[in-house]
């Protein structure tokens, strides 16, 4: 209707977007597809269909207990990386102190330094601490990995607060512990617990420091399949990957409907 | 507690009780975080293979060799070759976010995060099952019969590029769009009321406004691309292979923790001149501040 | 400055822009439905109405950012149908100037130059010229952000003449501005219009502005326009309760037209009003339709409510209780409740020797026949 004389433009910047999409989406949706294959190798498209690769996952031990490693790690680092980036977050959001920006820069950090640097600096260190190895050791390096996405998450809700709701609480007689639990709190809670989740994926996907700071004993699941992938050609790690990914996926899907759910515009 | 303290008279407290809440997260990355980054750079001062009396000595042993250099040379190359191809893709990707409707816009970045989110891990390994010689493409071109052998796809720069660009391409869309939105469209009705078709619009008043935008995208995605392990590792040859896989290697296999310390000096330095260099153009805060908005 | 005028003034007789049953349709609401208007060259023309009145809607179809869903734009006599905004060759104000941010003062007074492929030193020149014409030479490499609001809107303005235009938009170009800046503006861009000769077509939901500024005013309401002509017509003459109601104050009295020789007369028990054979004659309704007689404020007289019934012949009365006076300076602003419960205003000058009311006072309103004009009453 509007902009006709602009269609072909339009058309091509169109095409050249839903190739962008198909680069972006289609490979790792092909692993989907090949984890269910009846046959013995990774072909497209699969020949037949078998959930036999996800049973073998199951009832490997490795894999399994690879597993539920990532899941405990996952699950602290969320609780931890929550619990800390949120008292970050009032601190520098509401706080007055010299050096913030430095605090700041600090907090965003880990997002910007090379992964290996700060693998090899843990692995250093927790070794002589006697914390590599140990689920301990790994939540700690997950944690100074995922709090970022928690303070920024947390941070950005707590700006978008209209003050006045806050005063407006005191006025009507709430102390200031109160007037936190009962105003602020359930204002920025979707933006805690987005970032709660972006914490848990964090580490649920993390390999490069996971490689350094486990061992043949205790090892998470995206480090096992590091350690099979080169090597295994079966569809097995197709189905640690759809596995990976159908949690992370729904983790993100929540953080979709929380946002959706706050409350504060 | 202490509200409203930025209407504070001055003279207040330098430090308030709110402020009290970083401590326990500075205290954790300085202790995690930090330290470990300190014992890093102290190692390639101090760790030796054969005691030397030169602290520098890692240093002159690593730039002694050509193979170290080209090493570094390469990854630079890679870094610049995926930030031209992410801004190849991703700038017209922002672009039609930008126009269509907000349902499709929506859409359009719902299809940039999933795979931003998703594992590195599983996207490069979805990359090796397509790309390699009994892989996804080189079947169909077998099958179809349009070649007679594999071609080489896995084990190449190509390979890496592919890969990195996908996992990269998140990094240059989300900057450039987050530029793009704040774009008053007027500017752009403006340019054509005063007789500036399309393009001429386009080049003369939209790009240029875009431009902050694609700086903080490429800065990103070259930054990032400097420090990558998992997709040069799985997709590339031993030629391609950069700075991470090196540093890796010294302190797994080559147990050179000195060399690998050495090689991850240089890396955190190369970082920190090229974000440097990049705060003379543009705000840092930009380009972390439109990955706050994801 | 004939000279470059290569446009403006060029064909008097034919129309600088018409707009024949232009219609817009956003989802299934009209916006603009069904306007004509025939502007003539050279004539300063605002659109005037409340906000969603479809007045900014058709200005934008003009200048061919949107596409009208039905009827005609020309503008020269030609059908802009087809044509898009950038071969259009139609100056426009933005409301928030979009002055181009990467672009100093001069350069974008020198882009839509450049677009028409003008030479560098005429370029030079005529940028030259323009920055003169608004009084900002001198400011021509500063970036609009280093301008204050009145210098933006200049430079705007500039930018929007300096090509010559064969038609200038103007979208509320002032709204962003102060009171006294704005004042001091309008008188400067009607003048500036003056002096280039310009058609213009100004949008505005202001009405000082657009009594202050324009040859013509359309009033539109509900995507149509209800009235056309000039600030003196619609204050004096309104057409319509609309008008009467939209365009400064006005006493309202409602009740049922009956013709009587070339008047008549409006009636309401137990009152009734002679109606003045010309507002009869403009409004020509037909007998016993519900009507109304509209009176300016400063038209009515207060007397007191024992004058008696004797009134001179041509003059006509209703009695009214006084609420408020309140003191505005230069005069006195009496509010008053008629019988039927209606508000009513009476203005009047200091030293004019009215009546001194007083709160709770119940007083006689009487105004001159001629005085009245008589509109039909969609809600009677």
């Amino acid at each position: 209707m509007t902009d006709s004389w602009r269609q072909p433009r339009r058309l091509l910047l169109l095409a050249l977007g839903a190739l962008t999409v198909f680069f972006l989406m289609a490979p790792t949706l092909v692993v989907v597809p090949m984890s269910v294959t009846a046959s013995n190798a990774l072909t497209f498209p699969p020949e037949g269909f078998s959930t036999r690769w996800y049973e073998k996952m199951l009832t490997d031990p490795q894999w399994s207990s690879g597993f539920v490693n990532s899941a405990q790690v996952a699950f602290l680092t969320a609780v931890l990386a929550t619990v800390l980036g949120t008292l970050a977050a009032l601190g520098t959001v509401r706080g007055r102190f010299p050096g913030k920006s430095a605090v700041n820069a600090l907090v965003l950090s880990p997002l910007i330094v090379p992964v290996i640097i700060i693998a090899i600096g843990m692995f250093s260190l927790f070794v002589r601490w006697k914390i590599s190895g140990s689920i301990a050791g790994l939540v700690l390096a997950h944690t100074a990995l995922a709090v970022p996405f928690v303070v920024i998450n947390v941070a950005t809700s707590l700006r978008t607060i209209d003050r006045n709701l806050e005063l407006a609480a005191m006025n009507l007689g709430a102390d200031p512990v109160r007037t936190f639990r009962r105003v602020t709190l359930p204002l920025i809670l979707p933006g805690v617990l987005a970032g709660g989740l972006f914490a848990f994926i964090t580490s649920w996907d993390e390999v490069v420091v996971s490689i350094f700071l486990t061992t043949a004993r205790f090892r998470t699941l995206p480090v096992e399949m590091w350690e099979q992938v080169r090597q295994v050609v079966d569809p097995t790690v197709a189905a640690v990957a759809t596995t990976l990914l159908a949690v992370t996926t729904s983790l993100l899907l929540l953080v979709l409907v929380v946002r959706r759910q706050a409350p504060a515009r | 507690m202490t509200r409203g303290s930025g209407r504070r008279p001055r003279g207040g407290p330098i430090v308030d009780r709110w402020a009290l809440l970083a401590i326990p997260l500075i205290a954790f990355l300085v202790a995690f975080f930090l330290v470990p980054l300190i014992v890093v750079s102290l190692r390639s001062v101090a760790d030796f293979p054969k005691p030397t009396g030169d602290i520098f000595s890692n240093y002159g042993r690593f730039f002694a060799s050509a193979a170290n250099l080209r090493v570094l040379a390469n990854t630079f190359w890679v870094a610049a070759l995926s930030t031209v191809v992410c801004l190849a893709l991703g700038y017209p990707y922002a672009y039609l976010m930008n126009i269509v409707r907000p349902r499709v816009a929506g859409l359009l970045l719902i299809a940039v995060l999933l795979p931003f989110w998703s594992s590195l891990l599983v996207r490069t390994y979805a990359w090796q099952v397509i790309l390699r010689d009994t892989g996804i493409i080189n079947t169909f071109l077998l099958d179809w019969g349009l070649i007679t052998e594999p071609i080489p796809l896995i084990r190449t720069t190509l390979g890496v590029m592919l890969g990195m660009s996908q996992v990269l391409l998140p990094f240059m869309v989300l900057p450039i769009y987050a530029v793009m939105r704040r774009i008053d469209p007027e500017y752009t009705k403006a340019a054509a009321n005063l007789g500036a078709p399309p393009f001429a619009a386009f080049r003369r008043v939209f790009l240029p406004l875009s431009l902050p935008g694609v700086l903080a995208g490429s800065l990103l995605v070259f930054v990032l691309a400097l420090g990558f392990y998992i997709t040069p590792a799985l997709l590339g040859s031993p030629k391609d292979t950069m700075i991470s896989q090196f540093i890796a290697n010294a302190v797994q296999q080559r147990l050179d923790w000195g060399i690998g310390a050495t090689m991850a000096v240089i890396l955190m330095g190369l970082t920190l001149v090229v974000l440097f260099v990049a705060s003379r153009f543009i705000r840092l805060r930009d380009v972390f501040g439109s990955l706050e908005e994801s | 400055m004939s000279a470059r005028s290569r446009h403006w003034g060029a064909a008097p007789d034919r129309p600088a822009l018409a707009l024949r049953n232009l219609s817009k349709v956003f989802g299934d609401v009209p916006a603009v439905d069904g306007v004509d208007l025939e502007v003539r060259q050279g004539e300063f023309i605002t659109l005037l109405g409340p906000s969603g009145s479809g007045k900014t809607t058709t200005l934008r179809m003009i200048a061919g950012f949107t596409l009208q869903s039905g009827g005609t734009i020309e503008i020269d006599g030609v059908d802009m149908g087809h044509v898009p905004p950038y071969r259009r060759d139609v100056g426009m104000v933005f409301q928030n100037y979009a002055l181009f941010p990467h672009m100093t003062a001069a350069e974008n007074i020198a882009f839509p130059l450049q677009m028409r492929r003008v030479g560098r030193p005429e370029i030079k020149r005529r940028v030259a010229d323009a920055l003169g014409l608004v009084k900002l030479e001198g400011l021509g490499q500063r970036y609009p952000r280093q301008l204050s609001g009145g210098q933006q809107q200049r430079i705007a303005f500039a930018r929007a003449v300096v090509f010559n235009p064969r038609l200038l938009l103007m979208d509320e170009p002032l709204g962003a501005l102060d009171k006294k800046l704005r004042e001091a503006l309008q008188l400067e861009v009607m003048h500036i219009s003056r002096q280039l000769g310009a058609t213009v077509v100004y949008v505005t939901h202001d009405q000082d502005e657009a009594l202050v500024m324009s040859d013509r005013i359309a009033i539109f309401s509900r995507g149509r326009i209800e009235q056309l002509g000039t600030g003196e017509d619609l204050y004096e003459r309104p057409a319509s309760l609309f008008v009467a109601d939209f365009i400064g104050e006005s006493n309202i009295l409602r009740g049922r037209f009956e013709p009587a020789g070339d008047g008549g007369w409006l009636v309401r028990d137990p009152w009734r009003w002679q109606v003045g054979a010309a507002a009869a004659a403009r409004a020509s309704l037909e007998g016993g339709s519900a009507a109304a007689l509209v009176v300016r404020p400063e038209r009515l007289r207060i007397v007191g409510v024992d004058a008696g019934p004797g009134l001179a012949t041509g003059v006509n009365a209703v009695d009214a209780i006084v609420r408020d006076v309140l003191y505005l300076g230069s005069m006195r602003k009496f509010e008053l409740v008629l019988p039927d419960g209606n508000a009513a205003v009476v203005r009047q000058q200091r030293g004019g020797g009215g009546h001194e009311g007083r709160a709770g006072d119940r007083v006689r309103l009487t105004w001159a026949v001629d005085d009245g004009v008589l509109v039909a009453d969609p809600h009677g």
